[in-house]
This record gives C-alpha cells, sequence and structure tokens, in this order.
C-alpha cells in the first residue's frame, strides 16, 4: 500500500511540543474512516510514524492529525510549514463504535490521547441515541491542555467537561490531581453507560478499574492499545500484544478477555 | 436540634456515612457547619491541626508557599472531600495551606474533641481510622501515579 501525497494547510500549535496538522489529499479529497482510526503519515527522507486521526469523520475537505514531537517523524511533522508534502497510508485499525453508542458514555483521556477521542466526542454530542457526555480531561500542567476551543464547544453542545493537571500554580482555576478523580464525583449510569479512555497504559488501566468499581461492564469500556506499527496491514508482526495484531485487532479494543492482563504482562 | 441537622450532613458526607447511628451521634458532637468565602484559608501551614473539613460544595485548593514560585497548588478537593489529615498524628500541626476556591461550605469537626472521643472509646477510633485510612489510601495512590510523570512518556508508557 503506497502512500498518497497529502499537502499541509494548515499547521497550529495546541502546545509547546503538540501541533495538529490539517492535511489536504492532492487533486482529490479525503477518503471515509471512523473516529479512531490511524494513518501512517510519512515525512519523507526520514520515515513513516502512525497518526490517529484527530478531525471527526465527515466531509471536511482537509483530514486532521495532531502530533507530539517525540522522536524524528514526529519532529519533522511538527515543524513541516504550510505547503510541505507529505504521504499518508490508511486508514488502519479499529474504531471507538461510536454508530453503536447509546445512554451515558463517558470519555477519559490522559495528555495526547485526546487527539484520537476529538472526532468521536464530535460525533458523540450529534448523536440522538447519546443521552450524557462526560468528558475528563487529565494533562501534565496547564499550558499542556490541548484542544481549549474544543472543549469550550463540547461544553456549550452538553458536554459535562472537567479538566484536571499534575501541577499548578494559583493562576488555573481548575483540578488539580489525578484524572481518575474527576470520575468519582460524576453523575453517570453505570448500567447504561460506555466509556471510551485514550491516554498512557497506566491511566488508562486505573481509569478502567475506577469505571469498573461503579459497575461499568468491561465490554462497554474501550481503550486504545499504541505498540510501534510498521505494515499497518497485519503482515509483518511489529504490532503484536498477545494474540493481537494492534494495526488490525487494535488500536481500540475493549477491557475484557485477555486484555487486561496483557497490559500487566507487558509492564512487568 | 442544630445538633441532629450536623448529624444528618455527617451522615451524608461520603466519609461517615453508613455508620452506626450511635456513632454518627457521637462524631456530631464534635461537628458544626462552616461556610467560607472564596479566597479564604480553611487551614494554615505550620498552625495547629485543630480542625479538618468535610466539603459540602465548593472546591479547595491544597496548596504550598514557594519564595520563588509563589503558591503552587499540589491538589484541589470538591464535594465529597476531606480537608486535613495532620489531625490525626502529632504533632497536630498543619503541612499545607487549604485555600477556598470559591464559596465552600463545610463540616468542621474539632479534633482535639474527636481524639478524646476516640481515646474514650477505641471501637468510635477504629471506625474513624479506617475511614479516614480507605481516603488517605486512595490519594496516596493517586499521589504516587502523578510522580510517575505519565504524560511527559511516549505512548505506552
Ligand atoms: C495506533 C497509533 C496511533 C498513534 N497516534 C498518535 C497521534 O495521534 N499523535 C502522536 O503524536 N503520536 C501517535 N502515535 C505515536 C507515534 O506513532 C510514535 O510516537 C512514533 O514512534 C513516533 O515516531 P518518531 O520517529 O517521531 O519517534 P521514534 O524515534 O519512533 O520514538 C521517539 C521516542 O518514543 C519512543 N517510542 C516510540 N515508539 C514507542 C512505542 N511503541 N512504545 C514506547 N515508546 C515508544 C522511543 O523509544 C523514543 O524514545 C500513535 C501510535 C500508534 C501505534
Ligand atoms: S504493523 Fe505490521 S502487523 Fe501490525
Amino acid at each position: 500500500m503506497r502512500p498518497v501525497l497529502h499537502r499541509v494547510v494548515d499547521r497550529r500549535r495546541e502546545s509547546d511540543d503538540v501541533v495538529t496538522l490539517a492535511l489536504e489529499p492532492q487533486g482529490g479529497r479525503p477518503w471515509p474512516f471512523r473516529a479512531g482510526q490511524f494513518h501512517m503519515l510519512s515525512a519523507f527522507g526520514v520515515g513513516e510514524a502512525a497518526i490517529s486521526v484527530s478531525s471527526p469523520p465527515g466531509d471536511a475537505p482537509v483530514v486532521e492529525h495532531t502530533v507530539r514531537d517525540v522522536g524524528p517523524v514526529t519532529h519533522a511533522m511538527c515543524t513541516a510549514p504550510p505547503g510541505t508534502l507529505v504521504g499518508v497510508r490508511g486508514p488502519f485499525g479499529t474504531d471507538w463504535g461510536i454508530e453503536g453508542a447509546a445512554g451515558d458514555v463517558v470519555v477519559a483521556a490522559g495528555g495526547i490521547g485526546l487527539a484520537p477521542l476529538r472526532g468521536a466526542i464530535h460525533q458523540l454530542l450529534a448523536s440522538p441515541r447519546v443521552e450524557r457526555v462526560f468528558v475528563v480531561v487529565g494533562a501534565r500542567s496547564p499550558a499542556q491542555v490541548m484542544f481549549g476551543e474544543d472543549l469550550e464547544v463540547w461544553a456549550t453542545r452538553g458536554a459535562r467537561v472537567a479538566v484536571t493537571v499534575d501541577v499548578a500554580d494559583r493562576g488555573w482555576r481548575g483540578h488539580v490531581g489525578l484524572v481518575t478523580s474527576l470520575l468519582g464525583p460524576l453523575e453517570y449510569d453505570p448500567a447504561r453507560t460506555s466509556a471510551l479512555v485514550c491516554g498512557p497504559e497506566i491511566m488508562m488501566r486505573f481509569t478502567a478499574r475506577a469505571l469498573l468499581d461503579r459497575g461499568v461492564e468491561p465490554s462497554r469500556i474501550r481503550i486504545s492499545l499504541e505498540r510501534n506499527m510498521q505494515c499497518g496491514l497485519g503482515w509483518c508482526g511489529h504490532c503484536q500484544l498477545g494474540p493481537l495484531l494492534l494495526c488490525r485487532d487494535g488500536p481500540v479494543v475493549t477491557y475484557d478477555g485477555a486484555v487486561p492482563g496483557l497490559l500487566l504482562e507487558r509492564e512487568r | 436540634m442544630i445538633r441532629r441537622d450536623v448529624a444528618e450532613v455527617v451522615t451524608a458526607h461520603p466519609l461517615l456515612s453508613g455508620l452506626p447511628a450511635p456513632i454518627i451521634e457521637e462524631l456530631a458532637g464534635c461537628a458544626r457547619n462552616v461556610a467560607f468565602e472564596a479566597g479564604a484559608l480553611l487551614l494554615v501551614e505550620g498552625s495547629p491541626a485543630d480542625t479538618f473539613y468535610l466539603l459540602r460544595r465548593g472546591r479547595v485548593a491544597i496548596e504550598v508557599r514557594s519564595p520563588v514560585r509563589g503558591p503552587l497548588v499540589i491538589e484541589t478537593t470538591g464535594p465529597g472531600d476531606v480537608v486535613g489529615w495532620s489531625w490525626m498524628v502529632p504533632p497536630y500541626r498543619s503541612q499545607f495551606d487549604a485555600r477556598a476556591l470559591e464559596p465552600v461550605g463545610a463540616v468542621a469537626l474539632d479534633a482535639v474533641c474527636l481524639r478524646t472521643k476516640a481515646a474514650a472509646d477505641p471501637s468510635v477510633g477504629y471506625l474513624l481510622l479506617q475511614r479516614v485510612s480507605a481516603v488517605l489510601i486512595d490519594r496516596l495512590q493517586a499521589t504516587r501515579l502523578r510522580l510517575l510523570d505519565l504524560y511527559e512518556a511516549p505512548l505506552a508508557r
């Protein structure tokens, strides 16, 4: 599967090391994808990396990706000025299953983990079967809180939005504490709740446990697992986690069956 | 009458809800309803830890003053939370400031009164300690996870 050329048409800074790129396919429109899926983006002469789509599915002329500068490829992406050509392959992997969502939905994100959930939240707020959407977001510091405008839009569209940071000075008026501390006071109905969780794996594990303790069904908790990807097509085995090939069976999986154990095994 | 009101509020707070009525009555004897304006200090670092608070409404920041960086917020707490631990163990001195971020309604518990009752009736002391320990452990675990600086690590860390 060969990369399709896309042009960077806009670059927006989300925090000191995170940038959102709007990409426009050369001579065409973006192909369909589902929220939670990812693309393999290539920076020519540097390499390729898996990056989730961060804009909602729809008929927009551009597709957005939110990238954190952690290494060669993501650095090239974060510093690519408008006009730069990049390669895009995909879409790959499983999605957040928004079509089946109903009742209450808790969305919990940590750090860059809000990026793959951004499109899903937009869709949840437009879904007639979803009653209440609770969005809880954890970041390291106030300066690292991404998608400030979206957070406001989601709140005005009816989502209960809460943001917490690990460290802050007195200028910050919001919460300070772990993201799980935001879950306790939420008035969702566990019997009719599904949850979408994305962030560092330890954060996802503790969030999933807090949801389970409240009575949310494991099969209704979805998390997103990230491992190094190469082919994206289920051929090379780079993304294997236990019996799963995460480019094909993930990144989004339900928190039941072998998944909780796989997370522990990996981190021992 | 006032005492019964306080007892109802105390029963409704997650820290003590579900405890036997006679124990709640005992504890309510040490409790009173209080209110704070935004910006007011509930606890002051270094001062005697003679009171702790069960929050009913409003948020409270646990702060530490840094001469260089100004006041730093360690954690924020809200309705259902407990503010103040230092009353439990000697030297009974508050370790941090606790500042109301907005108008706050709380139940203030007189620590000297509680310690006296717990000493006189160890079953009251045991139940109280059990409840407080559960909250403390929860907080400690959350603090440990924050020490890992999770969001800084790439991907699966
Ligand atoms: C399905 C999926 C979706 C993703 N979505 C996004 C996204 O939306 N935005 C985003 O910024 N990133 C995303 N990533 C992460 C991104 O693909 C990696 O960070 C990628 O390795 C970056 O490439 P690089 O060349 O910039 O850095 P690299 O040189 O590959 O890595 C830089 C640093 O990250 C560490 N690292 C790389 N890969 C892993 C790994 N798998 N596990 C643990 N540590 C690792 C390396 O050890 C190194 O310290 C996603 C990954 C997956 C699998
Ligand atoms: S990336 Fe090659 S099998 Fe998944």
